[in-house]
């Protein structure tokens, strides 16, 4: 069993108008060599489910989002990012905006096969006067309490970054939080991972240890070997947040800089890319983010 | 907004121990204080009278003391546990922790908004979206830092409402209300709560120099007035020299700079 891939093979398997789940949160492990390669492609119309950092932000710089179901987009150690600002402010995305737990709640339902699954969090506050498409349940027991449904989020497809694979699917996440990255697989139809290194599966469990295993092989359907592919979202422990670039890309607003950008750091191959921002030996080099 | 400096104590010292007492009389809950004002102010009330608080180091780790701000000069956090995203929500959701959020609006009823300014649809000014605040307070005790009461802050109704306040009417027929507590509002001018005749926000205490006018003129609603309201306190020599140690960089000075 080999489910290698390359970014390429993985973007080409998506298509206009998909719903997209994108692990990671803020700017920490976000797949973001396989968003490049969607940036580089002529995919749009997308709905892109994320705790959004610079995904979001260069999805909407790169036009490709129709519509975004979010809880918040935010580089962590800067607040917010400018180029999905840019897109709301100009009205260009449909947005749902719910609670990050809801966001939660909703890949765990479509990960269990339920069409909804009932939470407090998000009634008797805009989340619900904004989405009128959110139902409520009442309890059937005696209680009777008022619910909200969280509606199942169903993906076509989801991307994730982590530390090892092996070639069969098995992931390794060495950080201190795995997010949600197991959710989004376990809510997609396809399911693509990228990691740092392909290693053979005996050497997972002396990288470290089996709680580490994040991810099983049924939820994957490819590995794509891409290091240092989170840059500049971080990669704990192999490399923190690149502040310095987020900066560079931060400043990017408006077509020409947004021009100037993409042409230095997405419509390049990822080797050239890692290249324009200073070498792996760099990226390597930047410690771990303290909030 | 001028700094009130005394010799020994500065205006942001004095509102870190006003917010200090949101967590009074919280027993062995999550304390979180999202900026750093609510950060130290947490971190004060573990080190005095709530001392079964637990905080995390702003990241995923239980620590058995407050991380100090700032770059870390070697401080290694003491680590007790472990509070990844993914098993947040079952925390907070069961009610165990009080958060200080700053956010960008608040109003008269405690709705408060972190979303963004202007037309949700179309918005003027995109912020960071309703992150947690929707099941925040809806679940646990939440109160509020805002550095800068003005009447653009302290609004008649938010733009956005990020989470849930006090209005009857927002409140449909068998929605639970048990576990909402908005409990306290330090601004630059002032401690305010939701005491008023049916929930409304008001006036506790005014910070030293600061006159009942002066806060009613920057806010954007007419606020219910505790009877009476007093001075916010000067923070103790045990409480400075507390924040001290959990500021020792000084980071709290940039706060009310103009």
């Amino acid at each position: 069993m080999n489910k290698r891939m390359t970014s390429a093979n993985v973007v080409s398997e998506l298509r206009d108008g998909m719903t997209i789940g994108i692990g990671g949160w803020g700017a920490r492990r976000k797949p973001m060599a396989l968003v490049r390669e969607i940036l580089r492609s002529p995919l749009r119309d997308l709905t892109l489910v994320s705790y959004g950092g610079p995904d979001v932000g260069m999805l909407c710089a790169a036009g490709k989002v129709k519509k975004l179901i979010f809880g918040f987009v935010s580089l962590d150690v800067i607040p917010l990012d400018p180029h999905f600002r840019a897109a709301r402010q100009a009205g260009a995305l449909e947005v749902m905006e719910i609670d990050e737990g809801m966001l939660q709640w909703g890949l765990r339902a479509a990960m269990i096969r339920l069409p909804f699954l009932p939470t407090r969090a998000g009634l008797a506050c805009d989340v619900e006067r904004l989405s009128p498409q959110l139902r409520t349940v009442q309890s059937p027991y005696d209680d009777g309490e008022t619910l909200l449904a969280m509606p199942a989020l169903r993906l076509d497809a989801a991307l994730v970054h982590v530390d090892h694979a092996d070639e069969r699917g098995n992931a390794q996440i060495l950080g201190p939080d795995p997010y949600f990255d197991d959710l989004f697989c376990g809510a997609a139809t396809r399911r693509y991972v990228s990691c740092e290194h392909i290693v053979p599966t005996e050497q997972l469990t002396t990288l470290g240890c089996v709680h580490t295993l994040s991810i099983n092989r049924s939820m994957v359907d490819g590995v794509v070997e891409v290091p240092f592919g989170a840059h500049p979202t971080s990669c704990t422990p192999k490399y923190g947040i690149d502040l310095e670039h987020l900066r560079v890309y931060g400043a990017a607003s408006g077509s020409e800089k947004w021009a100037a950008y993409r042409q230095r750091h997405v419509d390049v191959s990822h080797d050239a890319y890692i290249e324009a921002v200073g070498g792996g030996a760099r990226i390597a080099e930047i410690p771990p983010t303290i909030f | 907004m001028s700094e009130r400096t005394s010799k020994d104590h500065t205006l942001v010292d004095l509102c870190i121990a006003a917010a200090a007492e949101a967590w009074r009389g919280d027993g062995e809950i999550l304390a979180t204080g999202i900026g750093l004002v609510p950060r130290l102010a947490a971190g004060l009330a573990w080190r005095t009278f709530s001392p079964d608080l637990l905080m995390t180091d702003s990241e995923c780790m239980l620590v058995s003391e407050p991380v100090p701000v700032g770059p870390r000069d070697g401080y290694q956090p003491k680590v007790e546990g472990w509070m990844p995203f993914g098993k947040i929500f079952d925390h907070l959701w069961g009610g165990r922790r009080h958060a200080m959020t700053s956010p960008t609006q608040i109003d008269r009823l405690g709705y408060s908004n972190i979303s963004c300014i202007g037309d949700p649809a179309r918005p003027k000014v995109q912020l960071l979206g309703v992150r947690g605040v929707p099941g925040n307070t809806i679940n646990h005790p939440c109160s509020f830092f805002v550095p800068g009461h003005s009447p653009r802050t302290f609004v008649a109704r938010v733009d956005m409402a990020s989470g849930v306040g006090y209005d009857p009417a927002r409140w449909a027929p068998g929605v639970k209300q048990d576990f909402r507590e908005l409990r306290l509002v330090v601004s630059n001018l002032g401690v305010l709560d939701f005491g008023g005749p049916a929930s409304t926000m008001r006036l506790r205490s005014v910070h030293p120099g600061v006159t009942v006018a002066e806060v009613q003129e920057q806010t954007g609603f007419e606020l219910a007035l505790a009877d009476p309201v007093g001075e916010t306190p000067a923070p103790s020599a045990e409480q400075l020299e507390i924040i001290r140690l959990l500021d020792p960089r000084d980071l709290r000075a940039s706060v009310f700079r103009t």
